[in-house]
């Protein structure tokens, strides 16, 4: 205090590193300084040890042939194709499990997460030791469990039998029918893109007119129609424009259909069941955080139980529930990198694993990695703030 | 009640009569509960069957039908050498040691022992409110058990032999990964939490590039980073230890999270806070450490203890850049010839004592969030 005072008196003589303001610029100048003499120290040392170890850099690799085989592929690819190609088969895997996961943790969360809320005492004490027992194991573990331990046990593949003569699970993965695209067939999805634009043309009509004169449109119904029967009615005109290749057992192996390797069904389940517990909590929290008031106001101007949850208890529970599973989310996607331990050839495993191992471009691989990841994490970031943008509270 | 009733008993003297079987007692609760509409009814049968599905299935193989004597192979198979059907607990019996220790010498681990014993004594005294010299406990937890858990871990000094870090591993290697990157990883969050909300914004920029890099990339690929291009990054000729580099990438990722964590504890703070203290005369550290932190991290004390669960199950992670943590080392018990095909036994161990710390943590986080919680409550 005494030294203020004393400044106050004689500002004139005040050294200039008393002000606060040259004080922030100072230190800002001085952590730039060591941060470009940091960088610069790892440069230096990052092409002096590259010399000595006599390995190139550039992405020139890229354009160069992989040479090893890749187990799930949702492209065509050889072992004769590019680190480019690979590259591109990992960001697949990536976002296929990714996609496939998100999907599944969600619907199995929300499920989960309102039979924790139930009024069954039973059913709720199981939800809560579902939730306690997965969240608080390592995603791992529960990786390399369902990997090791529960997919191994299953049937050999000579010993396995086709069920409706048309699917499979055995150690070798779950073999299914494959569809073989006919002529003709890009109008169905031509047809299904049709009732989307019209479903989406109905939802806003009903809307407006619900406003204007209070008379309810079934939206969702109408809708469901519509997706369901204009696709079909397509398909159904075009005389079915595909055919189902089913899998038989020739010699050691299936032949035909397509399968869903082991590695993927052990990612997938542990992701889903894992991230299912944590989506659970989180829907629990958000319809919790709706206060009771809410409820009971809407009951008292009469409305039913199932349009109090739809009205007024989802959408206020959506602002609570929307951030944080935006995180699950992109933990889910961030996750998907654990398929190294299985050897699901994700991007992680097959770019930062092997194409490192075979390259020694550590930088470069690496780097690419992690800018894929984060592009990929922008985007459901991206896409997940829009959604609550649009369901966010609009305050006047 | 009757007329007779009325004559009988004076006014309040009528003996209370028995509860109504229907709404009360077990069989009320039965009612309530479990039975109070069809769906309900069914949501109950199909989870009694799905307890009678799993339940005694996995008790009978885990428990009752397990063999638990012996450190061999031989009590879990019949003379002929096929398995039996229950668990084979004797791989534990075996390994257990190992899976507690890693490779640690064996005449050495007391040291292990200590200083876990010190830490975790410390600890606890530091959280059960009970227990007087707070403030000496944490000098001691933080200043001084450091050198001391370091020269008992590692050894080198007070005539200790050197134990190297390959040769650590199991829980032991867990929890010093844990213990680490959580004792880093705080201060280091603080300090990039006030970075974010720092006015200058060379810092401000810095803080939010490195927290968003860290947040967007999965922790393997930082762990994988650490490990492969850490040594490039070093001048030639010097190597790290492969756990130093695990610790450091660790250490980094878990203080990007804490930077979060104690954000919204900094955000959740009134204006007047921060103009109360300014107008106090107090400078910027003073402010944040007298006025600012002590509130905001009491508030984040839930979600700090969730981060570190977080972590606690991501330590698991190291086992992908070849070091022998819990997970690790048990997988690598159960591919051992003699333990061939036993991979759920070693499973379940290594599930049960994440579970036993990750439960027993946020149990510890639930009654923290009671206790703080001042809000009003339904």
């Amino acid at each position: 205090m005494a030294i203020q005072t004393e400044a106050a008196r004689r500002p004139s003589i005040t050294p200039f590193w008393y002000d606060q303001r040259i004080r922030g610029v100072l230190f800002q100048v001085f952590v730039l300084g060591g941060l470009i003499a940091f960088i610069a120290f790892i440069i230096y040392n990052t092409t002096q040890n590259l010399q000595q170890r006599g390995i190139a850099s550039g992405f020139g690799f890229l354009w160069s042939t992989s040479g090893f085989d890749i187990s799930f592929s949702l492209i065509s690819y050889k072992a004769t194709d590019t680190y480019g190609r690979v590259l591109l088969v990992g960001i697949l895997n990536t976002l296929f499990v990714s996609v496939l996961g998100v999907i599944g943790a969600t619907v199995l969360g929300v499920i989960v997460g309102i039979l924790r809320l139930s009024r069954n005492w039973l059913v709720a004490r199981l939800a809560t030791v579902y939730v306690e027992m997965l969240r608080n194991v390592p995603l791992l573990l529960q990786i390399v469990f369902w990997y090791f331990a529960v997919l191994a046990s299953l049937p050999d593949v000579r010993q396995s039998s086709l069920l409706w003569g048309a699917f499979s699970l055995n150690q070798r993965g779950f073999y299914l029918p494959a569809p073989i695209l006919e002529p003709g067939f890009s109008w169905v999805p031509v047809s299904l893109l049709v009732a989307i634009g019209l479903a989406f043309l109905i939802h806003r009509w009903a809307k407006r007119r619900q406003a204007e004169t209070g008379l309810p449109f079934p939206t969702l119904r109408v809708n469901l129609a519509i997706l369901i029967l204009l696709p079909v009615a397509t398909a159904l005109l075009l005389g079915v424009p595909w055919t189902l290749e089913h899998p038989e057992l020739a010699g050691f192996n299936y032949r035909g259909g397509t399968v869903l390797v082991p590695e993927f069904l052990a990612l997938l389940f542990a992701l889903v069941l894992y991230t299912a517990s944590f989506i659970a909590e989180i829907v629990r929290a958000g319809i919790l955080s709706v206060s009771h008031g809410q409820t009971e106001a809407a009951l008292a101007l009469g409305l039913r139980h199932n349009l109090v949850t739809r009205l007024v208890v989802m959408p206020q529970a959506l602002r609570v529930i929307v951030p944080p599973l935006t995180s699950q989310y992109l933990n889910l996607t961030k996750n998907s990198s654990l398929a190294v331990a299985i050897a699901y050839p994700d991007l992680f495993a097959v770019f930062a694993g092997t194409t490192l191992n075979q390259t020694g471009q550590a930088i470069e691989t690496i780097a690419i990695t992690m800018l894929v990841y984060t592009t990929i994490s922008l985007g459901i970031s991206a896409f997940m703030n829009w959604y609550n943008r649009k369901i966010a509270l609009v305050e006047r | 009640m009757t007329a007779s009733d009325q004559e009988r008993y004076a006014p309040g003297k009528h003996p209370s009569l028995p509860p109504p079987v229907r709404t009360s007692g077990p069989i009320g609760w039965i009612r309530e509960n479990l039975l109070s509409s069809p769906g309900n009814v069914l949501l109950t049968i199909l989870s009694v069957a799905i307890l009678l599905y799993i339940v005694p299935a996995f008790l009978q193989w885990a428990l009752f039908e397990a063999t638990w004597r012996g450190v061999t192979r031989e009590p879990c198979t019949t003379p002929d050498g096929v398995d039996l059907e229950g668990a084979c607990w004797t791989m534990v019996n075996a390994r257990f040691e190992q899976f507690m220790y890693g490779f640690y010498p064996e005449g050495q681990r007391w040291r292990v022992d200590l200083a876990f014993l010190l830490q975790f004594g410390s600890f606890f005294a530091l959280l059960i409110e009970r227990v007087p010299g707070k403030k000496w406990t944490a000098i001691f937890l933080f200043l001084i058990y450091p050198i001391i858990g370091y020269a008992l871990f590692h050894g080198g000094i007070f005539g200790l032999p050197v134990v190297e870090t390959r040769l650590w591993g199991g829980l032991m290697l867990t929890l010093i990964i844990a213990t680490v990157s959580i004792t880093v990883s705080v201060p280091l969050g603080i300090l990039l939490a006030l970075g974010r909300r720092s006015n200058l914004p060379v810092i401000r920029v810095l803080c939010i590039t490195f927290i968003e890099f860290v947040r967007a990339v999965p922790l393997i690929t930082v762990l994988f980073m650490s490990s492969v291009m850490l040594p490039l990054f070093l001048p030639v000729g010097v190597s790290f230890d492969k756990l130093l580099r695990a610790l450091v990438g660790f250490s980094l990722f878990a203080a990007a999270y804490m930077a979060e964590v104690v954000r919204g504890g900094l955000q959740a703070m009134p204006r007047g806070q921060y103009e109360g203290a300014m107008a106090l005369g107090l400078g910027y550290w003073k402010m944040m450490g007298l006025i600012i932190l002590p509130q905001a991290l009491r508030i984040v004390i839930p979600g700090m203890v969730n981060t570190f669960i977080g972590l606690f199950k991501d330590t698991s992670l190291v086992s992908i850049i070849g070091l022998f943590d819990l997970l690790n080392i048990v997988q690598a018990g159960t591919r051992d010839a003699q333990w061939r095909g036993l991979a759920n036994e070693g499973y379940l161990f290594a599930a049960v004592i994440y579970f036993m710390f990750c439960f027993a943590m946020s149990r510890y986080s639930i009654s923290l969030e009671r206790k703080l919680h001042t809000g009003y409550k339904r």
